[in-house]
């Protein structure tokens, strides 16, 4: 780590000789900081099985910090995004956080896609003192490791709620099953989350079959779930898996459709299921079909500057990225302690994928769309609003 | 077909397949004495040579049978060639070492590989072609392909001299270098073939679960490794054995019992025959030289 051991170093005696050699100082105060750049540390998994989720994400948090910047950055100073990679690997995780808050002494943590990871994150962040926005975990643990740790999406047990409530209305399905990946908090969550509201409803869970991340035969539990006859089948899993689940589903003889959350959401999850998945549901955080202009100015950027369409994750990271920008002209300054504040105050923020109010979890009240796979890409189906009330509360 | 007697079809096929890693793992370590942890990751190239190979033919699903022979000599040649790189560069200068310096370079190896493949090829997973297409017959293919190789290399095991020289080898390195036998070029021969096994395997592999991607080898080559122990590290009819074993449990498991509890009740399986067996099924226990 040559070059951020320097930067560390530098701060290090920066705020030894502005603020003395006390520890709370360099926390709270960031004077040494206060006139130079703005730091944001933002770590996702770049490599290993869930890179398409860590890439895309920094792509839309990379695109904002630009954009900000060309603009003449935040209050006239430059934002500096640090990016580190964790392998999409808890002890990783731990790693460059710990490496963001007492090294480079970021203002800002954005990260990170998966909920097991920002989980692994959030308390290092909260104890220093430091906001952390994760774009797009939905697990609704997370946020609730602190008052310093936000996000720019809705949580599961809303997104499980919208995706058994469009199974019992839209579909007119009476029975479900059930795979969930069980050495995944998300996907643990959401399966919880659908299949309360779906039974709240009068709905029926025939089977209630678990998985693993990594696994590559899904064809016993496909086996038995095509044997109890559901009319939709819950799968709540990252798009590697999915692919996999959909064609051996086809092989194994499965009819009912598959459903699903954001996980599914990866630029070839498509063509890695090779058509198997087209009939199937997913609810993610924005569709390109909606329109406006605030969507396809982003996706104009973004084609232009990567030369691939975005999908959510990239927008939710575009959105986080942004949020902290609001918040912090907002606030005047890069406070954290102040930032914090102004975060938590978010009200009516027009972000890509959609109105951005935070609620006093600290979780981005907002839309979700429903999406269907058809012929090689997905087509928006609906919007689901946050209201209504019959979202079941977080456990 | 009624769904037990497809499940333990299943079970068997993913079974041969994890023998065929296996008696990788149980060859190598046979001869030196070394669990190569590198394993899985040549596994892992092959299935990506396997897919480059299908590009080059064109090939996208239920190709002619003479392609997807092809493919899989291709992906068993390129693998057998990282073989003896992998033995040659990693393994033969650490021939004297200490055999923790071998192992933790086997390791070392294998984050090598793994994270050589995710620069060159990215992260990303990928499709693979559907070299035997999907429905009743499949499983049977696999495991004729899986039954075949195993039983040509028990063949050149026993029946020729490279054969015999192996297993003299693997009795005593240095009593057999005595008796004339050019022992590294006999432990070369060993890689070049543990590695085609388990290039073979990944191509079978690839084509029932059509996703590849570099890290997959960690996973497979874990569940390859525990099928060598069960069956009797050293013992080939061990290590088929243990892959057996290995993947009717695993699909019984997910399919009527606790789908959650697969892993743990594969592991705890493990250390109940380990209890009583510690050499494994078939393993012979070996008096230590004092």
């Amino acid at each position: 780590m040559p070059v951020n051991g320097r930067v560390g170093a530098l701060c290090g005696v920066l705020l030894l000789a502005l603020a003395g050699c006390n520890k709370q100082a360099g926390r709270g105060g960031n004077a040494a900081t206060a006139t130079g750049d703005i730091v944001v540390g933002e770590y996702a998994s770049l490599s290993g099985t869930k890179a398409d989720f860590g890439i895309t994400t920094t792509n839309g948090v990379a695109l904002a910090a630009d954009k900000i910047n060309a603009a003449g950055g935040l209050l006239g100073r430059k934002i500096v995004l640090k990016k580190e990679d964790d392998q999409g690997d808890a002890s990783q995780v731990g790693t460059v956080v710990t490496r963001f808050v007492t090294g480079d002494r970021v203002d800002c943590v954005i990260g990170e896609v998966a909920s097991k990871l920002s989980k692994r994150a959030a308390p290092i962040c909260q104890k220093a003192k430091t906001p952390m926005i994760t774009p797009s975990s939905t697990n609704p643990e997370v946020t609730r490791i602190g008052d310093y740790i936000f996000r720019a999406c809705f949580t599961d047990p809303f997104q499980g709620g919208v995706l058994a409530r469009f199974a019992l209305t839209t579909l007119h399905a009476k029975r479900a099953a059930v795979l969930r990946d069980v050495s995944n908090d998300y996907s643990v969550g959401l399966a919880d989350f659908f299949v309360r509201e779906f039974k709240r409803q009068g709905g029926v869970i025939t089977v209630d079959k678990s998985c693993s991340e990594g696994d590559d035969n899904f064809r016993p539990q496909l086996t038995a779930i095509a044997a109890s006859k559901p009319d939709v089948i819950l799968a709540p899993v990252y798009y590697r898996e999915i692919a996999l689940i959909a064609r051996q589903a086809k092989e194994t003889g499965v009819k009912a459709p598959l459903l699903g959350g954001d996980g599914w959401d990866s630029p070839n999850v498509l063509e890695l299921a090779g058509g198997a998945l087209d009939g199937c549901y997913m609810s993610n955080h924005y569709s390109e079909a909606q329109g406006g202009p605030i969507i396809q100015k982003f996706v104009a950027d973004y084609q232009a500057k990567f030369h691939t369409k975005p999908n959510a994750l990239a927008a939710l990271g575009y959105d986080a990225m942004n949020m902290y920008a609001e918040a912090v002209k907002r606030a005047g300054s890069a406070d954290k302690a102040k930032v914090r504040d102004e975060l938590a105050a978010t009200r009516g923020f027009k972000g890509v994928t959609g109105t951005i109010t935070m609620d006093a979890d600290r979780n981005a009240v907002k839309d979700a769309v429903i999406l269907q796979a058809k012929g090689g890409r997905f087509v928006y189906v609906a919007t689901v609003k946050p209201v209504g009330g019959a979202e079941p509360a977080g456990k | 077909m009624t769904d037990l007697a497809k499940h333990i079809v299943d079970g068997a096929m993913f079974g041969s397949l994890y023998a065929l890693i296996a008696l990788g793992y149980t060859m190598v370590y046979g001869v030196l004495r070394l669990i190569n942890f590198a394993h899985g990751d040549v596994f892992m190239v092959g299935a990506y040579s396997g897919l480059f190979a299908a590009g080059w033919l064109g090939v996208d699903s239920a190709p002619a049978p003479w392609k997807t022979a092809a493919i899989l000599i291709y992906a068993m040649v390129v693998c057998m060639l990282l073989g003896l790189v992998i033995e040659r560069v990693a393994y033969r200068p650490l021939r004297n070492a200490p055999r923790l310096t071998a192992l933790i370079t086997a390791i070392g190896v294998s984050l090598l590989l793994e994270n050589g493949g995710q620069l060159l090829w990215s992260a990303t997973p990928r499709s693979f072609p559907d070299l035997i297409p999907a429905g009743p017959a499949r499983p049977f293919i696999v495991m004729g392909c899986a039954l075949a190789m195993a039983v040509g290399l028990e063949l050149f095991v026993k029946r020729t001299r490279t054969g015999r020289a192996m297993r003299a080898v693997s009795q005593d390195k240095d009593a057999a270098s005595l008796m004339g036998i050019p022992v590294d070029r006999i432990i070369s021969v060993t890689f070049a073939i543990g590695s085609a096994l388990a290039a073979a395997a990944a191509v079978l592999y690839s084509s029932v679960n059509p996703s590849v991607n570099p890290t997959m080898g960690l996973l497979l080559g874990l569940k390859a490794f525990v099928a060598a122990v069960i069956g009797g590290i050293g013992s080939l009819p061990g290590a088929l054995m243990g892959g057996l074993i290995l993947g009717l449990s695993e699909e019984l498991i997910s399919a009527y019992g606790a789908s959650s509890y697969r892993d743990a009740i594969a592991f705890t399986l493990l250390i109940v025959i380990l209890v009583f067996r510690p050499s494994g099924l078939l393993g012979r226990g070996v008096a230590e030289k004092v």
